[in-house]
């Protein structure tokens, strides 16, 4: 139990530039400079991108209506609109057909119609159209209306991917060099962007309709990379995807959509897909892969998800819970599973105990689903501004090095803004929560989205995506407590197992 | 059926001569046929239930079909059903393979159809379709139960027996099923067996594959019901009068007529049987391929000195059964990712004298095995490049040269401006090696053989006996291939080229004027360039047909390596660092390269939906992708650290590049 009242409040809302000291410290301390790192910043406004006005269809409606032969009328039916819209056309067009046709027809389009609301009363996240189904399941908080889409920072170079409003990703890196614009016919509603461990250019791209991997060549000088560059990855009713996960040793990726009960894991190499069915749930929402690459979640849409080891593949149900899951993040040693639940403003976690893998019983005995943490109350801000924060629990992030937690919690209406909170973490000797700050943007910019950079050499630096199009990073510059200056899991493991002193190659050592 | 029964004996002697360990493919084959004899009741259940299905009727047609299911004929259709699927079996167990054979020329597919064993194989799968059928014809009943009907003749009145057309029908749609399954079979690689992934457990996978077998052989049979159909309306009745003596059962309506042919219900049952025959020989192959590919843990050690053929490193340097290569490179894989106390094992050293004999033994395997792909590609490489200047002589040289000559012949651009007048005889014998290491020629003879990697391990003479043993008569016949294609392909420029290559060859100035005229003789028949013209990709695919053991071998020592930062003890795979290191980057260089090759870099078609495993035609891309990613794996471990390590200035360049994600 968390009051959010503990949380020490800033004085005033300006935008928060880094922390120091145990201390967070916004841009209107004396003394600060306003930039603490030189990575690229950009702002995105709607203005200056302009999404498809319209979807294709409705382009219909702009010439004028012309009677073609039932035939055609009824090849083009099918065409667009598959079975349904071909019974439809039959159905309308009752005084050209027989009419024990126009009859059989209207029935079986009864039946379709009763039989898939039957089965959207059993998932209701099956009547969404396909736009609505990417913004209710997108990290991106108000995805429809936001001038950013998706966002991923490289896992091993100062080198980041955002995907924009207009459907087009570019790519940012720390130094000068040209950004690049990646457009494919293809790529529309992007979902989800994450770039390939272990590899410098790959990028999969979730959209609407397929799942798009970019090779961008980091050395080349090229702005616009031909969509020769992208390999379209497909598979029939695996539509949208709103999730992708790299497998940490970058050989495998796997995809989800809610309409589709499989998730697919691909060798994105070969273009193969091994499908993963589970019907329960009625989709997969969220998937996560956890950092040491032992185990996977898959969020559905219902009040259930599922942990799968990656060895065998076999899966645990968890249906205990209220709402859908919406968001998680593995502690760094892939031991702890922290989740928030729709509409509810707790923090529960999942400790898994064989973290070290040296039985080889394929079960993984999970100690127990506790209760983390419950964020109650709301604290109010600044009492001059009048503004009070808190609210349900929307995306998690956890730094690599597990000593800060972000919990963006979402906002109702006015006065009532979205916010991020953040914690310091300790999981050694007992794992412990305690308050550091709220991050604040400028005046009016609310957080969409927040991802930590993955290896950040003084401490942790979080990236938040704002409402107003801008992307700043926050670092949080500390010393690490337990570890010293692994940037990766695994280093952080060798340096705990040898002395760091004499952490060389032996061949080194040798000469 | 002699010599299929005859597979698992051979199987048998090998494994007295040599490892126990093929014992593990009998048992699990053996265990893949129960499951598939098991699974039979419940689908000629499901089969009773569709065939006899009746909309209006439906508690007579339950009932008829309880009663159908008891009866006495049924259990006999089953028990032949039984032998069916144990024939499909063991010819599952004899023809299976690893690595697949792609013909490189549609003459060579040709050859592959009509070769003596395929043709044993075609044979028996149309006797097996027409007993499918029989049963079938049987179960559903009807008008379709008995060959021969007795019927009253018009004219006399007496009482003969007729020929029921419906049965024959049915029974020959069984052998035309059987002939297309054997033919697709050879086309689609059937029998080529690859592993998934990901590791799943038996029954998961056998239930996610299953929609996927029933969907190929619903399509599967709809497409051969069609083509049959129509064979049957233009040769049915020529077929009648040749073979079968017994008058036609007149009252009916005559079969190979458009009315006779658009009966729904004699489709339907069509289809149904159709798909019932395909359904079991598909759910065998899958079963089959499910339990071949099942992970097989080796210990890595073993205290006791009788049990070290089994282990790990001993099965590793197998070369008698390729199956078991493979199986033991993809625990190999695994072990390095998942299991702590195996790399620990791997990582030991001998107890008394202090050896680490499992990790060199290991290690040296994997390098061989990527250093021979190495071999072999830059091989391809210089047969490419070679292009053009060993033709001259080519009449007087051996076949093979010719041929390593030929599938050379779409790249003369690339390599004309390449080559010297002095390197001209030193790319001719560049040229004849390659031919021996490009495995183009479709290996038919051995089930267990990787016709790859022996094949390529050493340089072979050009007069070894190999040549002699391997090169089948269709092999031979590519000579006129040659020279065909290389007049065919003018369009690549490669007349000039001859132009100023005769004279300097004048020795050889009649023969090249014989060839010549041959040459332009034979490429004016659109049949033969197209019989003989080569398949787009073909050589590429054919030079990483067996890249799964390399990519695995990547994987393997990749992860170990990385393993080792923090959890070799002694030291052991440090020592061994550098040379693991510039094997990788040879190899990359030698996959760049080949990348660059015209054809090397297009994709393949996607294959819609069929039983035939078509992975094989992407595995280049994988092992790219494998290689790539198993210098990150070890880059981003070692990081600074690798500077330390003792290899050459320009590896230490491309290491560099890694090191700053720059690739």
């Amino acid at each position: 139990m968390c009051s959010l009242g503990v949380f020490p409040a800033p004085v005033t809302a300006a935008q928060t530039l880094f922390e120091r000291n145990n201390e967070l410290l916004s841009a209107l301390h004396p003394g600060e400079h306003s930039q603490a790192c030189d990575l690229p910043s950009p702002q995105f406004t709607r203005d200056t991108l302009k999404g498809h006005s319209r979807p294709e269809s409705s382009s219909r409606s702009v010439f004028l209506d012309q009677r073609d032969t039932l035939w055609m009328r009824s090849a083009g039916a099918w065409r667009d609109a598959g079975l349904y819209g071909l019974l439809d056309e039959i159905t309308n067009s009752a005084e050209e057909v027989p009419r024990f046709l126009a009859v059989g027809s209207a029935c079986v389009l009864a039946l379709l119609r009763w039989a898939s609301s039957f089965h959207g009363s059993l998932f209701p996240h099956l009547t969404l159209s396909s736009d609505e189904m990417v913004a209710e399941f997108s990290q991106m908080l108000d995805w429809s209306d936001s001038a950013l889409r998706s966002f991923a920072w490289h896992p091993h170079t100062d080198k980041f991917a955002v995907a924009l409003l207009d459907d087009s990703i570019k790519i940012y890196k720390s130094n000068s060099s040209p950004t690049p614009t990646l457009k494919h016919r293809c790529q529309r509603s992007v979902c989800a962007l994450q770039w390939k461990p272990l590899c410098g250019s790959a990028l999969a791209v979730a959209c609407q309709s397929c799942l798009l991997i970019w090779h961008v060549d980091p050395a080349s000088l090229s702005t616009r990379p031909s969509s020769g560059c992208a390999q379209v990855l497909s598979h029939p009713g695996h539509s949208p995807i709103t999730s992708i996960a790299w497998s940490p040793t970058g050989s495998l990726l796997v995809s989800a959509s809610p309409v589709d009960t499989s998730m697919m894991v691909w060798d994105v190499a070969a273009e193969s897909a091994v499908p993963l069915q589970r019907v329960g749930g009625g989709g997969v929402t969220y998937l996560s892969w956890s950092p040491d690459g032992s185990r996977l979640l898959a969020a559905t849409p219902s009040a259930l998800f599922r942990v799968w080891e990656t060895r065998m593949w076999t899966c645990e149900r968890w249906p205990c819970l209220k709402g859908s899951c919406q968001s998680a993040c593995w502690s760094p040693d892939g031991g702890c599973l922290l989740l928030s639940m729709q509409g509810e403003r707790v923090i529960y976690a999942l400790t898994f105990s064989d973290l070290t893998g040296i039985n080889n019983t394929y079960s993984s005995p999970v100690t127990a689903c506790q209760l983390l943490l419950i964020l109650k109350g709301f604290s109010s801000l600044s009492a001059l501004l009048n503004i009070s924060v808190g609210g349900e629990v929307c995306s998690l992030s956890w730094d690599p090095r597990g000593e800060r937690l972000a919990v963006l919690l979402k906002g109702r209406a006015d006065n009532h803004p979205s916010v991020i909170a953040v914690f310091k973490t300790r999981s050694s000797p007992v794992f412990e929560l305690l308050p550091c700050g709220f991050v604040m943007g400028e005046a009016g910019a609310e957080p969409r989205f927040m991802q930590f950079h993955p290896h950040f050499q003084h401490g942790a630096l979080l990236t938040v995506c704002w409402s107003d199009g801008r992307i700043s990073h926050v670092p949080f510059y500390f010393s690490s407590a337990g570890l010293l200056g692994g940037d990766s899991p695994q280093q952080a493991l060798a340096s705990n197992t040898t002395n760091p002193s004499s952490n060389k190659l032996y061949t080194e050592q040798i000469s | 059926i002699r010599r299929t029964r005859s597979g698992p004996y051979e199987v048998l002697r090998m494994c007295g001569a040599g490892t126990l360990h093929t014992f593990v493919v009998i048992w699990r084959s053996v265990a893949s046929i129960a499951w598939s004899v098991l699974l039979l009741p419940v689908t000629s259940a499901v089969f009773v239930l569709l065939s006899r299905f009746s909309l209006f009727h439906p508690i007579q047609w339950i009932s008829e079909c309880t009663s159908l299911l008891t009866a006495s004929s049924t259990i006999f259709s089953l028990v032949v059903l039984c032998g069916v699927v144990l024939i499909t079996g063991l010819f599952n167990l004899e023809f299976y393979t690893l690595v697949p054979s792609i013909p490189c020329s549609r003459m060579a597919l040709l050859g592959t159809v009509l070769h003596p064993r395929q043709c044993v194989h075609s044979l028996v799968y149309c006797t097996m379709g027409m007993l499918v059928m029989w049963c079938a014809s049987v179960t559903i009943g009807g008008r379709y139960s008995t060959l021969g009907i007795p019927c009253r003749q018009s004219e006399s009145g007496e009482v003969v027996t007729c020929l029921n057309e419906y049965h024959l029908f049915l029974l020959l749609a069984g052998a035309f099923m059987g002939y297309s399954h054997s033919f697709l079979g050879v086309v689609q690689n059937m029998y080529y067996v690859s592993f998934q992934p990901i590791q799943q457990y038996k029954y998961p996978r056998f239930k996610g594959c299953l929609p996927m077998v029933v969907k190929c052989s619903v399509i599967q049979s709809l497409y051969s019901a069609r083509n049959f159909a129509a064979l049957y309306f233009f040769f049915g009745k020529i077929f009648i009068n040749l073979c079968i003596t017994l008058q036609l059962y007149s009252s009916l309506q005559p079969l190979d007529s458009l009315t006779g042919l658009l009966d729904f219900s004699l489709l339907y049952h069509l289809s149904i049987s159709g798909t019932f025959l395909y359904f079991t020989w598909y759910l065998t192959v899958l079963l089959f391929r499910i339990y071949v590919t099942e992970a097989y843990s080796f210990p890595v050690q073993s205290t006791f000195t009788e049990d070290a053929e089994q282990c790990l490193p001993k099965v590793l340097a197998e070369t008698n059964t390729l199956v078991m290569k493979f199986l033991a490179l993809q625990d190999l894989a695994l072990l390095s990712q998942h299991s702590l106390s195996r790399r620990l094992e791997v990582f030991s050293l001998s107890q008394p004298g202090g050896h680490p004999h499992n990790w060199n033994a290991i290690s040296r395997e994997c390098m061989s095995l990527l250093s021979e792909l190495t071999q072999r590609l830059l091989a391809h490489q210089d047969a490419v490049a070679s292009n053009g200047r060993v033709k001259s002589q080519s009449a007087k040289e051996s076949n093979c040269s010719r041929e390593s000559d030929f599938d050379v012949s779409e790249t003369p651009r690339l390599s004309v401006p390449l080559r010297t007048p002095g390197s001209v005889f030193t790319s001719s014998v560049g040229g004849m090696h390659s031919a021996l290491t490009a495995p183009f020629t479709p290996d038919v003879d051995s089930p267990f053989s990787s016709p790859a990697i022996r094949r390529l391990v050493g340089q072979q003479e050009p007069r070894s006996p190999w040549f002699g043993t391997v090169q089948s008569p269709h092999i031979m016949r590519r000579g006129p291939k040659l020279w065909s294609a290389s007049t065919d392909s003018s369009r690549f420029t490669v007349i000039p080229l001859h132009g100023l290559e005769t004279p300097v060859n004048s020795c050889s100035c009649h023969t090249l004027n014989c060839s010549a005229q041959v040459k332009s003789f034979l490429a004016k028949r659109v049949l033969i360039v197209y019989l003989f013209n080569k398949l787009p990709e073909a050589s590429s695919q054919a030079l990483f047909a067996d890249s799964q053991a390399h990519i695995w071998a990547l994987q393997g020592l990749s992860h170990l390596v990385a393993a080792s930062f923090s959890e070799d003890q002694f030291g052991v795979v440090q020592t061994t660092l550098p040379s693991i290191l510039s094997c990788l980057v040879v190899l990359l260089e030698a996959v760049d390269r080949h990348f660059k090759l015209p054809h090397a870099s297009s994709k393949p078609v996607r294959t819609v939906c069929s039983m035939g495993d078509s992975t094989y035609k992407t595995l280049r891309f994988a092992l790219r992708a494998a290689l790539k990613t198993a210098i990150y794996k070890i880059t981003t471990t070692f990081g600074e650290h690798l500077n330390a390590v003792n290899i050459s200035t320009e590896h230490r360049k491309r290491l560099q590049q890694f090191l700053e994600f720059k690739e």
